[in-house]
């Protein structure tokens, strides 16, 4: 057994190597290090958990099994998933972080002698508003988190689910959860904490449903950030060090994440929560003028005789390319482009994909190199220098008339420039518009070619005309 | 009078919240995914909270409904860190620079 004070340190310790661990994601060189930190961080915080309980009874026995069925689980898990279901599984994990910490929350409630927090029915004040407000934010986290998961899983439809008075329900929860930690505050009734939880697992899965499928980048960041709060929640609880900073950094990590996400997208994050987006069906008049407009469509071969010919090709990848699993077909395309000595890039908006870095990682694993990978800001301008920009599986986040037409539910959003390249290819199933519900002004362009047909199969067709 | 252990606390809660704001405004956006991924592993130190909770059933029996929670607890933290370490080290191994790729 080893005292307070000198578990304290330890737990200090345990916190700064995770702050170490996000360090080293500031480059790709540093980052398996920081992994490293990251995870001596976690062992120690564990054996000085068991240390200074001190007390190697049988039911530590137990505890080493619980740890390693579920260690063994995670490492499956790990080793197993493709990584384009990376959004899935953050937000399976997500759901765990949150339920632990309400499983956390009840065990102290039923059981405040073990944690140093009073006795049954006295505990005391500041601890029974922390592991409340830990409990409702874990539930939150957790429900909403499973609500992301079957969406992006496709278990559930992306569509948003709204109804009327959604907001108002919402806001009265909400106040419902403060007044109800209020009385529990004065009563210290154990139905009133159970209500409590339910009712913010309620809300959990009511704040998610009205969010649709593209603005899953800000919703799983969002979870991240209460997956924090939680867990710090918690911390405060059970006066751990560790636990605090952990979900202080964790907590304002998330929160920096679906800030970028939403000015990526130029909304506010509020209008992101309040959810319907893409819902609106007003794309009547849009059909119309679409089926007047001549497209340019093209086939494999003459897309891999524009890209033979040209100097200089950009990459534009995005979702698409992620459901079509094209990523190792589009590298064996580059491969090609580069023996013909083409310079070719690619360029990454930050919310290509479901995710935040999804569009890097799936690239990553088809073994591109991270220095030929540009983010928006950094290869905008090269577009109007460039021979053919190669569209795959992205739309919204191209469009042009993010720029010009004040009127579109996507203005001031920023935007590849993918128009000023000298030829577009746009390879895309069929004209429907992205997630928005916008349609794309870069289909009609002259210098558009599309190629209608899956990612993946369009991708290997221009490898075999390539030759 | 005597400061309350709260602030101390607290203090420490604040200040990580603005370390946290420095360090994740410093990492590079492609690997925003794994940043999430370590995040959740990080996070799920709540196992110590669990810990503690499965170890306190000593006095009558080793699972009294308090520990019950605390042993699932273990087991959702548990899958959490290994399953997030272990990812994010498996993204981590894939960016790496490969000089002698242009064949």
């Amino acid at each position: 057994m080893i005292s307070a004070n000198l578990s304290a340190i330890f737990y200090l310790v345990s916190g700064i190597l995770f702050i170490l661990a996000l360090r080293g994601l500031s480059s790709p060189d540093t980052s398996r290090q920081g992994n490293y930190f990251g995870i001596v961080g976690m062992i120690i915080a564990i054996v000085v958990t068991f240390l200074s309980i001190g007390n190697f009874s049988a039911s530590l026995v137990y505890v080493i099994i619980f740890l390693t069925i579920g260690g063994a689980i995670g490492g499956f898990i790990a080793f197993r998933i493709p990584m384009t279901a990376m959004p899935e599984l953050v937000a399976g994990f997500h759901s765990l972080v949150g339920l632990a910490a309400v499983f956390v929350a009840i065990a102290a409630f039923l059981n405040p002698e073990a944690f140093n927090l009073g006795n049954v029915g006295n505990i005391k004040l500041a601890s029974l508003i922390e592991m409340s407000i830990g409990a409702a934010v874990g539930a939150i986290t957790f429900s909403g988190s499973i609500i992301a998961f079957l969406k992006l899983r496709g278990i559930m439809s992306g569509a948003p689910i709204t109804f009327s008075g959604q907001h108002i329900v919402n806001l009265l929860l909400g106040i419902g959860i403060f007044v109800l930690i209020f009385y529990l505050c004065k009563t210290q009734s154990s139905n009133i904490f159970w209500t409590v939880i339910v009712i913010s697992f309620l809300v959990g899965v009511l704040l998610i449903i009205p969010i649709g499928g593209a603005d899953m980048p800000v919703v799983i960041s969002m979870l991240n950030s209460y997956s924090g709060w939680a867990a710090a929640g918690i911390g405060f609880t059970l006066e751990n060090t560790a636990l605090i900073i952990t979900g202080a950094l964790v907590g304002s990590s998330g929160a920096i994440l679906s800030y970028i996400m939403c000015k990526a997208m130029n909304r506010s994050f509020i209008s992101v929560i309040l959810g319907g987006f893409g819902a609106e069906s007003s794309s009547d008049d849009k059909k119309e003028k679409k089926d007047q407009k001549p497209v340019k469509s093209g086939n494999a071969e003459d897309a891999a005789f524009l890209m033979k010919n040209a100097s200089s090709v950009i990459i534009v990848p995005g979702y698409g390319m992620a459901v079509a699993q094209a990523q190792h077909a589009l590298r064996e395309m580059v491969d090609k482009l580069k023996k013909n000595d083409i310079k070719v890039t690619y360029a990454i908006h930050p919310v290509a994909g479901r995710m935040p870095g999804h569009m890097n990682v799936l690239l990553a694993e088809a073994n591109v190199p991270y220095d030929e990978v540009f983010e928006l800001e950094d290869i905008n301008n090269d577009f109007a220098n460039s021979d053919v920009a190669f569209v795959i599986g992205a739309n919204d986040v191209t469009n042009p008339i993010a720029k010009t037409d004040p009127k579109s539910p996507i203005f001031g959003m920023p935007v590849l420039d993918v128009e000023k390249c000298k030829s577009v290819l746009f390879v895309k199933r069929s004209l429907s518009p992205g997630y928005a519900g916008v349609d794309n002004e870069l289909f009609y362009k002259d210098n558009t070619l599309m190629l209608f047909a899956d990612a993946k199969k369009m991708t290997e067709d221009i490898v075999k005309n390539l030759d | 009078m005597e400061i309350d252990p709260f602030i101390f606390r607290l203090s420490i809660f604040i200040l990580s919240i603005f370390i946290g704001y420095y360090v994740v405004w410093s990492v590079t956006p492609s690997l925003h995914t794994p940043l999430m991924s370590v995040t959740n592993a990080i996070s799920s130190v709540i196992i110590v909270g669990a810990i503690i909770a499965a170890l306190a059933g000593v006095s009558d029996s080793i699972f009294s409904t308090s520990s019950i929670f605390g042993f699932i607890a273990i087991v959702l933290a548990a899958v959490n860190i290994f399953g997030g370490f272990l990812v994010t080290q498996r993204m981590l191994q894939m960016y790496k620079k490969k000089k002698d790729k242009n064949k």
